[in-house]
């Protein structure tokens, strides 16, 4: 096992502590940031604390794989659950986990230079203290065990990512009307998912979400828990930007500061969907009657037309940034779609699919990031002929693109085929046709920013500048090349997925 | 028939002034108006945890002593109602709740605040008009400059 020096090698404290300290390091450095006197100080902290947090969460997966189908449960404060909040730890939560707090650490790396450079002489502590805190947020999002404790950390996250949109207002004063109508939206989603909670309480008296999973089968039938399972979807779904709740994404996406929508894009929905799929298949058994419809009759719908609509949006863009954010909309749908089989392949699927679509929206974003740092413009117009002058930049954005293609031998090609296998065993061939026909119609958007990358003469009168900064580019090759090397071996993931699917089937190991 | 929709007659009264909050966060143009919308939605929700906890007959959650005396705070009965008392459980969840949405609403003033600085104006449709402005005479010059190039 790879992660096996990583546990023999962490003290006691932490192997015994990890599932809390995950979150309580960043949130705790969160305040910290905000009294440091200097911008670079703050920057280093950030970078130690999300650092931090991913070690913890490989001590947690390597936990978590000593024995397969095993869960770590800490009770916050010795409050035994179900009485006292619950932190829980299975192979989903700690995939779900690594993922974020890797793509956070990533995304607190290329901070410093592109911020430095958008907020000159600016005291940037306070942006990076809400950085954290979202990202603790997140990570808090993940590993709780609690339905009420969940929605708390999901808007300390959603609050201070609306701040962290709102930032991107010194280079583009549409951003406040983008974080404000994120506000609205977001604040009613987490209002939906709290009133779904309340009528799960009604009917079973508790908040524990494995107490909850466990009075579920004597449940069969309740009005409330139908009720609550609707308002449930509906909040996250907002959260997860699923079609037709996404309006607030693009905007929110195209005007934050560019080390804020790579992280978003690669974390933020991924949490909520992660959320969404513990509710589903963990607590609402999909094997009854009326949840069964709903997978069915509303998710796959809704996420067919989500990777055909938005994938024909993002074919209209002139905004790279908008252009990519559209995209992660579709991308939400083939998640959902492969939600929405239902099986143990199609969860499998979808948890694959998210986590190479992170890897390579994450290396898209950070490549426009470095792209807008250096020549000072994000349209397609701007990244015309930028293949000359930033070939390294370029060749990991070409990388990256062509994986979000799924082209053979990069990351996306294996999870759109895992999906595709997920749809024709449980005889979905309409949805494998609507899969072809959405990767066709990325094939256009993604092949125009390539071509004007790499055919066309540059336009930008900022033409000779050179590559994007060296503390750019590093973790930007890091991500596109584990989206070459997970083309061609994705032993680890696919194990990562298969055993998260079955936690969130309550199936024991996967193999 | 009657009895059952009488019975719940504060769930009604919730669902209506919820329904009223998300209306007016949905079409309300002045920003603060959605706001306050927005505001109204989550105070149903405290209001429907709040009823949630009811119990029927029940005292506030309140440890009273064994030997209180059975008219204590000119209540009748006091005592006897000892073991019987709402459930805190939703009451403390709300205070959490009222936290987030303090939070919520504060941050959406500020973001207002600053919408006013740039924009000059909090009316929905005249932020998005200018928003349109903008975007056109940036798609116009990218179409002038694309023109150059060609020739």
């Amino acid at each position: 096992m790879i992660l096996e020096p990583v546990l023999t090698s962490a003290p006691d404290w932490a192997v015994r502590h990890a599932a809390v300290l995950v979150v309580v390091v960043p949130m705790l450095l969160a305040p910290l940031l905000a009294l440091s006197p200097s911008n670079r100080l703050a920057w280093i902290l950030t970078v130690a604390g999300t650092a931090a947090a991913f070690w913890f969460s490989l001590i947690l997966l390597a936990i978590i794989q000593e024995v397969p189908g095993s869960a770590i449960s800490y009770a916050l404060g010795n409050w035994e659950p179900p009485i006292g909040i619950e932190f829980r730890v299975d192979a989903l939560n700690a995939m779900i986990l690594v993922l974020i707090t890797g793509m956070g650490a990533l995304a607190s790396f290329i901070a410093w230079p592109t911020l430095a450079a958008e907020f000159k002489g600016e005291r940037l502590n306070l942006l990076l203290c809400a950085f954290l805190l979202c990202f603790a947020g997140l990570a808090g999002v993940a590993a709780t065990g609690d339905a009420f404790n969940l929605f708390v950390f999901l808007e300390v996250s959603s609050l201070a990512t609306y701040v962290l949109v709102a930032m991107g207002a010194g280079k583009d004063r549409r951003a406040l009307p983008a974080a404000f109508s994120y506000l609205v939206m977001g604040t009613l989603g987490a209002s939906f998912y709290v009133i779904g909670i309340g009528l799960l309480y009604a009917a079973t008296g508790t908040l524990n979400m494995a107490d909850i999973a466990e009075q579920m089968p004597g449940l069969s039938g309740n009005r409330s828990v139908q009720a609550g399972l609707a308002f449930i979807l509906v909040g996250l779904g907002l959260k997860a930007a699923m079609w037709p709740l996404h309006q607030w994404l693009p905007n929110a996406y195209a005007y934050a500061p560019g080390f804020v929508s790579m992280f978003l894009s690669a974390t933020a929905t991924k949490v909520a969907l992660y959320s969404l799929i513990r509710w589903l298949f963990t607590i609402f058994q999909p094997d009854r009657a009326f949840e069964s419809a709903v997978l069915q009759w509303v998710l796959a719908p809704l996420a067919m037309a989500a990777m055909v609509i938005c994938s024909v949006q993002a074919i209209f863009q002139t905004d790279v940034r908008r252009m990519l954010a559209y995209s992660s909309v579709a991308q939400v749908g083939y998640i959902l779609l492969a939600i929405s089989v239902g099986t143990a392949a199609g969860v499998s699927a979808g948890l694959l699919h998210l986590f190479t679509h992170a890897l390579m929206k994450g290396a898209l974003f950070m490549a426009v990031a470095g792209i807008c740092f250096a020549y000072q413009g994000s349209t397609i117009r701007d990244f015309a002929g930028l293949g000359r002058s930033a070939p390294f930049t370029m060749a990991a954005f070409a990388i990256a693109g062509l994986s979000l293609i799924g082209v053979p031998l990069t990351a996306g090609f294996i999870s759109k085929l895992q999906l595709g296998y997920a749809l024709l065993d449980q005889g979905w061939w309409w949805a494998a046709v609507v899969l072809v026909f959405a990767s066709f119609l990325s094939v256009i958007y993604i092949g125009r920013v390539l071509q004007a990358v790499f055919f066309e003469p540059p336009l930008n009168p900022r033409k000779n500048n050179k590559e994007a900064p060296l503390l750019l580019l590093i973790p930007l090759w890091i991500l596109a090349l584990v989206n070459i090397f997970y083309g061609i071996d994705a032993g680890f993931p696919a194990g990562l997925a298969a055993d998260g699917a079955a936690a969130a089937l309550g199936l024991g190991a996967a193999q | 028939m009657w009895d059952i929709i009488l019975e719940r007659g504060s769930y009604w009264a919730i669902i209506a002034v919820m329904m009223i909050g998300l209306y007016i966060a949905f079409s309300a143009e002045n920003l603060i108006k959605r706001l306050v919308g927005l505001s109204l939605f989550q105070t149903t929700i405290c209001l429907f945890y709040v009823k949630l906890a009811n119990v029927a007959n029940a005292t506030a959650p309140v440890l009273l002593a064994e030997d209180m005396p059975k008219d204590a705070y000119g209540g009748e009965g006091v005592a006897e109602l000892v073991h019987v008392y709402s459930n805190p459980l939703p009451h403390v969840l709300m205070l959490t709740a009222i936290v987030v949405g303090v939070a919520t609403l504060s941050l959406g003033l500020a973001l207002i605040v600053r919408i006013n600085e740039s924009y000059g104006t909090i009316e929905a449709d005249e932020i998005y008009a200018s928003d349109v402005k903008v975007q056109m005479a940036e798609d116009a010059d990218a179409a002038r400059t694309s023109g150059e190039v060609v020739r």
